[in-house]
């Protein structure tokens, strides 16, 4: 077991140092620099600015400083946009709120994904398993993008209201986290995961239940509670385990749509608005970040993985 | 002696006609299960007459995608409501462009984006994914390595990157989706091509002098076709979905030219002045195509997927 982590633990780390050189190449091949403007800077001015950012030096000087910073000092550097802010003080105003609605979300799809598949499974063929199947095809359908405007549409712009007129839900904003703001990022964002991890764990759930080892203890007299707690869900879980992994980094990628159709001021609009600010080094930070993130999770998954299942670790 | 009966002469007759049972191909059988599968075969026909409006339907429209009507510019919500009339079958957007010409041009966009990522993903995939798993070895060790190391890296900020650096275009767009998009068949294909290589039929290519690369072109990848089909198909509408979001954040797709995604975003934002026609129809055709998208995928698993049988 311990093998097996080193081992992961070292793919993690030169896939992250790609990460980041190639994102750094790619913002040095960008054409026009962050501080081309329509109106041309003097020579000079511009020289001093590029020394300030260290634009000037060689450029394995430069990623190297960029690397050592991040390693020692977690500072991705200022941002090239606004001269007050750095990159960190970024990402601090966003990361918490793009975390909280984030864990909410990945909860919700997991623990409703995972009910409705296991219920759908267990009670094969009956109307409970229809109503479960049709909520998983129609959730996949309904990416977050899609839900973000359809919940508007519901909650905030009329179809529902309170008796006193009143709307259900306020259309966007944070305001520290209160629960009615987060109520509607949490659904458009975990919808489509939910429907996954439901499929996912239905069939897989249903292969588990016509194996020979269920059969087996059904034969010796074991209650069909026991059957499936003890027996048939450790296995039935694998598959649902290694799709959490793709599934947290899509919902911390999905905040992108949330954040700018709630404003809920989370990092996915900190870099939509560098996107279209051409705020490089804030993009860089957020894609290394959740680069950082990514990688992490996959890392644990797998270890997690590894140690529910031996022939993982012993192949 | 038993006398000649005429019922033995009919036997002895329907013995000679007799032929030998026609046998099934893999394709006709799979076919067959297919066909059985209704929600499938709705699909398929539903987006056939979706894909052929959005070719065929520009051509009878009054309006096309950009012209502005500047008799409901502005009055989108009072003036520009859908009506048979004014030929705007679908209604207008706030700047008076016709929403039924708009909603036809995104439908063409996102399929093709789909179907091109989906081929050239195939075609990358398929080959990577069989020249790693049928050299096997150290080649097969880098070359899964790189798809791992490539796997990790969170894509969608790196495409947004991407269309940032080198400025949003279609050209751009397609470039990044399929960058990405090629890895997971590429891995399952690879899979796929270990239990194939150990088969007799290898062994006998490779006794009679066979080249590499001929037994992967000529006996690898005609027995992945099932696994790659099922896999393309579910391929295009993650592909659909991934370009819809792209566009929706404004990055993708760019104006006069429209798709699902940027329409979509178009009407969320203009739906609160009750123009709820600008964000209806481009989603109605967005839900029934992915719908369809996904059945077919289903429909195509069962009927090649050997597992389930």
């Amino acid at each position: 077991m311990f093998s097996f982590i080193v081992r992961r633990v070292g793919y993690a780390i030169p896939t992250l140092l790609i990460l980041i050189i190639a994102s750094f190449l790619l913002m040095y091949a960008a054409p026009g620099g962050p501080f081309t403007t329509e109106r041309a800077l003097p020579p000079e001015v511009l020289k001093n600015i590029e020394a300030r950012y260290g634009l000037n030096d060689p450029l394995p000087v430069q990623i190297w400083n960029y690397i050592w910073n991040i390693v020692t000092n977690f500072d991705f550097g200022p941002s090239f946009k606004y001269r007050d802010r750095s990159v960190n003080d970024i990402i601090s105003q966003g990361f918490p709120v793009t975390l909280t609605y984030g864990i909410w979300s990945f909860i919700f799809a997991v623990v409703v994904g995972l009910t409705l598949g296991i219920v759908a499974a267990i009670r094969h063929n009956t109307a409970m398993d229809y109503t479960a199947v049709g909520i998983s095809i129609s959730a996949q359908v309904l990416p977050n993008f899609v839900m973000a405007p359809i919940l508007v549409l519901i909650f905030t712009l009329g179809l529902f209201r309170l008796t006193d007129g009143q709307y259900y839900l306020p259309g966007g904003g944070w305001n520290g986290g209160q629960i009615e703001y987060v109520i509607m990022p949490v659904i458009a964002l975990s919808t489509s995961y939910m429907a996954n991890i439901a499929r996912l764990a239905r069939s897989s759930m249903l292969e588990v239940l016509n194996s020979n080892f269920i059969r087996t203890a059904k034969a010796k007299g074991l209650s069909e509670r026991k059957v499936i707690l003890k027996h048939a869900l450790k296995p039935a879980l694998m598959p649902v385990i290694s799709y959490l992994g793709p599934a947290f980094v899509g919902m911390a990628t999905g905040s992108v749509v949330v954040d700018m159709y709630f404003s809920t001021g989370g990092m996915g609009q900190y870099f939509v608005n560098s996107a279209f600010n051409r705020d490089y080094s804030v993009m860089m930070g957020i894609t290394i970040l959740i680069g950082v993130l990514t990688i992490t999770f996959n890392m644990i998954v797998d270890i997690v993985y590894a140690w529910l299942d031996p022939r993982i670790r012993l192949s | 002696m038993i006398a000649k009966s005429e019922k033995m002469d009919a036997l002895a007759e329907n013995i000679v006609e007799q032929h030998a049972i026609k046998g099934r191909s893999l394709w006709q059988d799979a076919m067959a299960r297919f066909v059985r599968n209704k929600a499938a075969v709705v699909s398929v026909v539903v987006l056939a007459l979706i894909t052929i409006l959005s070719f065929v339907g520009p051509l009878f429209a009054p309006w096309d995608y950009e012209t502005i009507d500047w008799g409901t510019m502005g009055n989108a919500a009072t003036l520009g409501y859908p009506s048979i009339a004014t030929g705007h079958y679908f209604g207008t957007d706030d700047l008076g462009r016709d929403i039924f010409a708009r909603t036809l041009q995104g439908t063409q966009i996102s399929l093709t984006v789909g179907f091109l990522g989906a081929a050239v993903a195939v075609v990358v995939g398929t080959l990577y994914g069989a020249i790693s798993g049928y050299v096997g070895g150290t080649t097969d060790n880098i070359m899964m390595r790189i798809v791992d190391l490539l796997l990790s890296v969170p894509y969608m900020f790196v495409l947004i990157l991407l269309l940032v650096v080198f400025g949003r275009s279609l050209q751009m767009l397609f470039v990044g989706i399929g960058l990405f998009a090629w890895m997971d068949m590429a891995r399952i294909v690879r899979g796929q091509t270990l239990s194939i290589k150990n088969k007799e039929f290898i062994e006998a290519a490779i006794a009679s002098g066979v080249g590499s690369f001929t037994i992967i072109m000529r006996h690898v990848v005609p027995n992945l076709l099932g696994v790659v089909i099922v896999y393309a198909s579910l391929l295009v509408p993650s592909l659909i979905l991934t370009e819809s979001f792209i566009s929706f954040l404004g990055l993708g797709v760019q104006e006069p030219l429209t798709s699902w995604g940027a329409l979509i975003n178009e009407g969320a934002k203009t739906m609160q002045y009750g123009v709820i026609w600008q964000l209806g129809f481009p989603l109605a055709f967005f839900i029934v195509g992915l719908f369809c998208f996904f059945f077919i995928g289903d429909g195509l698993r069962d009927a090649l997927d050997p597992k389930d049988r």
